[in-house]
C-alpha cells in the first residue's frame, strides 16, 4: 500500500554561498505535498528553486533544513542510488559511449537483474516510447526528440516511485514539444507513475500538470490545479506571471458579506460587487485584476463597472485581435478573440474609436497588495 | 589566376597543404628513403658506405653473427635482440607506470575547483620549463653513491636505526632508467587524461548516482570508459618517443641499460657503421609502427592527441 503521498517537503531550506560570500536561500522554507499517481509540476522562471527543490528529491543536494520525504520515508542524507526515484535530465545526460540498449540496460545492471529479464523490459519499454529498432543506435546517431526518449526509457524501465523530469522538453522545437508534452501525459497516466516535472513554460505546465506550484525566490507563491491557478491567482506575482492580466492599484472602500467595492484613483472609477476574498479590510490598499480576455467591449453599457475608453492601438494576432484602450491616462489590454472570418477592415476597432469597457464583477479579482 | 583559386575549394585545400607537404617530404621522406638505401649497404674498412643490396644488417641485427668464439664462422648472438626487446619491455612498463601515475592526478586536477583547476595544470607544466638532458642529470644528483637519496637514507639507517649503511647502487640501473622516463614523460599523459576528464558533464556523474551506480561502478562504467580516449593519446604521446630516446639510458643507465637509441647513436658516432645504425633505425619504426598500429586499432586514435 502506497503512502498517500509520493513526495512530501517538509519546511525545507537549501543555503548556498554566492561568489560574494552572501548567504542565499534557493529554496526557502517550502512545504509541499506530492500526491501518488499525480502529475506535478513546478514552475517558475529561473531561479526560483524550482530545479534545487528537484535535485533534492533526487537526492543530487541536501536540504540545509527541514526533510524530503518519499513515500513518507525521511530520506535524511540518502544517496541518489539508493533512492527509488528517477531523473529525467534537461541535457538528457545519456551515456555517449554506449548504445540505446546499453543506456538504458545500465540502471538495471546495477540491480544486477537477470540477462533475460533485464533484454525483456529494456524492448518494453522502448515499444512504449516507440523507438523499437534503435537498440543499436549510439546516442549521437539519433535526433533530439529520440534523444529525449531514450532519456524517458532509462528512467522508467526501473519502474520508480516517482519520475523527476528537469525541463525536459527544452531542447526541442515548438511543434515537437507540444507533440511531446502529450505524449508524455499519456504515458504518465497510462503507468500511474508520480511525475514531478520542473518547467519554467507555463503553457507546458498548464498542459500537462494535475497539480501546479508557481516558484519565486525560492517561495511556493500557489499551489493548486492549473484552472485555480489561472481563474484564482493567490497573489499579484502569480496573476502577472501566469498569463496576462491588467492590474488597477486601489483604494477598499466598503465590504460587506458579499460584495467589495474598490476605488481606483488613477482612472477615478469605482467598480461595485465585487467577489469578496480572504483577509482584506476596509480601508485597505488593494490591486484589482482582470484578465484581458475578460474585459468586454460593449456596444452600449450595463449598470455596473462600465467606463468610456480610446482605442490606441489594435494587434492581429489570428486567433485573437489585441485591442488596447485608453481609460484615462491608464494603458488596458483586451482580447477579443476572432470568431468570425472577415476581411473588412470596418469590422475591427480604429484607433481613435471611442468604446465602452465593461469589466463584469465576477471577472475582477481583489488581491491585497504585495 | 586569384580569382579562379578563390572558387575551386579542393585548390585551395592543396595550396593549404603545399609547405607541410614540402617541408615533409624534405625532411622525412627524402631522408627516410636515404636510410633505407644505407641500411643495404655495407660498411667500407674507413667507415664509409658502400652501396649494395644486402641484407646483412638486418640478418646481424636479429642474431646471426660472425663474431663467434671456437673458430665458427657463424654462431647466434643474441645481444641486439636483448636491447630491442630491452626497449620495447621498458617502453611498456614506463607507459603503464606513468598511466597510473597520471590517472588519479589528472582525475583529481578535472575534478577539482575550476578556479584552481589552472594552477594545477601550471603546476604539472613547470618542470617542462627546465631543458629535458638537465632534468635527467638532476636525477643523476639524486640517484648517484654520494646523492640526495643516500645522503637521507644513510642518515635514517644510522640515526634511526642505527645499523651500517653502505651506500645503495642506485644510478646506472634499469630501475634508474625507469624512474627517469617516467619522470620525463608523465606531464604528457596527465594533459590529455585531464582534457577528457574534463569533458564529462557533471550531469553524467549523477544520471549513473539516479540509475542506482555506487561511485566504484560510476567509475568502471562511466568515468572510465569516457577518458579512454585521453589515455589512448597519452600512451601514443608516451610510448613512441620512449620507444627512441637515448638520453635518459645514456645518463642513467650508463654501459649497464642500452636501449636501441643508444644502440643507433653508438653506430653512428662510435662505431662509424652508418649501414648498421640505418637498419637498427628502420626496425625501431616498424616496431614502433606495428605496436601503435595494433594499439590504435583496438582503442581508436585518442582524439585528445589533438589537444596535448
Amino acid at each position: 500500500m502506497p503512502h498517500e503521498f509520493a513526495v512530501e517537503m517538509r519546511d525545507v531550506v537549501k543555503q548556498f554561498v554566492t561568489p560574494e560570500g552572501n548567504h542565499l536561500n534557493a529554496v526557502d522554507h517550502v512545504t509541499m505535498q506530492i500526491k501518488n499517481g499525480e502529475f506535478f509540476s513546478m514552475l517558475g522562471s529561473s531561479g526560483c528553486g524550482k530545479t534545487t527543490s528537484l535535485r533534492m528529491i533526487a537526492g543530487f543536494e541536501w536540504p540545509t533544513e527541514g526533510e524530503v520525504y518519499i513515500e513518507g520515508i525521511g530520506m535524511g542524507h540518502t544517496p541518489p542510488f539508493q533512492r527509488k526515484v528517477n531523473t529525467v535530465f534537461q541535457s538528457y545526460a545519456l551515456f555517449q559511449h554506449m548504445t540505446v540498449f546499453q543506456n538504458i540496460a545500465f540502471g538495471l545492471e546495477m540491480e544486477s537483474a537477470p540477462k533475460d529479464e533485464i533484454e525483456k523490459r529494456v524492448k518494453h519499454v522502448l515499444e512504449m516510447v516507440q523507438l523499437t529498432g534503435m537498440e543499436r543506435r549510439k546516442p549521437k546517431q539519433l535526433s533530439g526528440g529520440q534523444q529525449q526518449r531514450v532519456a524517458v526509457a532509462r528512467a522508467l524501465v526501473k519502474v520508480p516511485d516517482v519520475l523527476l523530469l528537469d525541463e525536459p522538453l527544452g531542447a526541442l522545437d515548438l511543434k515537437l514539444r507540444k507533440e511531446m508534452q502529450l505524449e508524455l501525459k499519456a504515458l504518465q497516466q497510462q503507468l500511474g507513475i508520480t511525475f514531478v516535472y520542473v518547467t519554467h513554460d507555463q503553457e507546458e505546465a498548464m498542459t500537462m500538470s494535475d497539480r501546479i506550484a508557481v516558484m519565486s525566490k525560492g517561495k511556493v507563491q500557489q499551489m493548486g490545479t492549473p484552472v485555480e491557478i489561472y481563474e484564482r491567482p493567490a497573489n499579484k506575482f502569480v496573476a502577472d506571471f501566469i498569463g496576462e492580466s491588467n492590474f488597477f492599484e486601489g483604494e477598499l472602500k466598503s465590504l460587506s458579506k458579499d460584495e467589495a467595492v474598490v476605488f481606483i484613483p488613477d482612472v477615478n472609477m469605482e467598480l461595485t460587487g465585487l467577489p469578496v476574498s480572504q483577509g482584506l479590510v476596509n480601508g485597505d490598499t488593494v490591486t484589482v485584476s482582470i484578465r484581458p480576455e475578460k474585459v468586454l467591449i460593449a456596444e452600449k453599457g450595463m449598470n455596473q463597472n462600465t467606463f468610456k475608453g480610446k482605442v490606441t492601438n489594435t494587434v492581429y494576432i489570428g486567433t485573437d485581435t489585441h485591442v488596447y484602450v485608453d481609460l484615462q491616462g491608464k494603458r488596458l489590454k483586451v482580447f477579443e478573440q476572432n470568431r468570425i472570418s472577415r476581411l473588412d477592415p470596418g469590422s475591427f476597432y480604429t484607433v481613435g474609436q471611442e468604446v465602452t469597457i465593461v469589466m463584469m464583477p465576477e471577472n475582477v479579482l481583489v488581491l491585497k497588495k504585495d | 589566376m586569384l580569382k579562379r583559386l578563390r572558387e575551386n575549394k579542393s585548390s585551395q585545400g592543396t595550396l593549404l597543404a603545399l609547405p607541410t607537404t614540402l617541408w615533409m617530404l624534405a625532411l622525412l621522406i627524402i631522408p627516410l628513403l636515404l636510410t633505407l638505401l644505407v641500411s643495404f649497404g655495407k660498411r667500407s674498412p674507413d667507415g664509409d658506405v658502400i652501396y649494395s643490396f644486402s641484407l646483412d644488417n638486418y640478418v646481424r641485427l636479429f642474431g646471426y653473427s660472425t663474431d663467434c668464439d671456437s673458430g665458427q664462422t657463424s654462431c647466434f648472438n643474441p645481444l641486439y635482440v636483448q636491447i630491442l626487446w630491452r626497449s620495447l619491455t621498458l617502453a611498456f612498463n614506463t607507459t603503464a607506470l606513468v598511466i597510473l601515475l597520471a590517472y588519479p592526478l589528472a582525475y583529481f586536477i578535472a575534478r577539482a575547483d575550476p578556479k584552481r583547476r589552472n594552477t594545477f595544470l601550471f603546476l604539472v607544466l613547470i618542470p617542462l620549463w627546465t631543458n629535458f638532458v638537465i632534468r635527467v642529470y638532476a636525477w643523476m644528483m639524486l640517484l648517484r653513491k654520494e646523492g640526495a637519496i643516500n645522503i637521507v637514507a644513510g642518515w635514517v639507517a644510522t640515526h634511526i636505526f642505527h645499523v651500517q649503511f653502505q651506500p645503495l647502487e642506485l644510478l646506472f640501473t634499469p630501475g634508474a632508467v625507469l624512474v627517469g622516463m617516467v619522470y620525463e614523460f608523465l606531464p604528457f599523459m596527465i594533459l590529455p587524461i585531464y582534457t577528457s576528464l574534463e569533458k564529462i558533464e557533471t550531469s553524467l556523474y549523477e544520471a549513473a548516482a539516479d540509475l542506482g551506480a555506487n561511485s566504484i561502478k560510476t567509475f568502471l562504467r562511466v568515468t572510465l570508459p569516457l577518458s579512454m580516449p585521453g589515455v589512448v593519446a597519452g600512451t601514443i604521446l608516451v610510448f613512441i618517443p620512449v620507444m627512441g630516446t637515448f638520453i635518459v639510458s645514456d645518463i642513467l643507465g650508463g654501459r649497464q641499460v642500452i636501449l636501441v637509441g643508444n644502440l643507433i647513436q653508438r653506430q653512428f658516432l662510435d662505431a662509424r657503421d652508418p649501414t648498421f645504425g640505418s637498419a637498427a633505425s628502420l626496425i625501431l619504426m616498424v616496431m614502433t609502427l606495428i605496436v601503435t598500429y595494433f594499439y590504435t586499432r583496438k582503442f581508436g586514435f585518442g582524439e585528445e592527441i589533438v589537444v596535448a
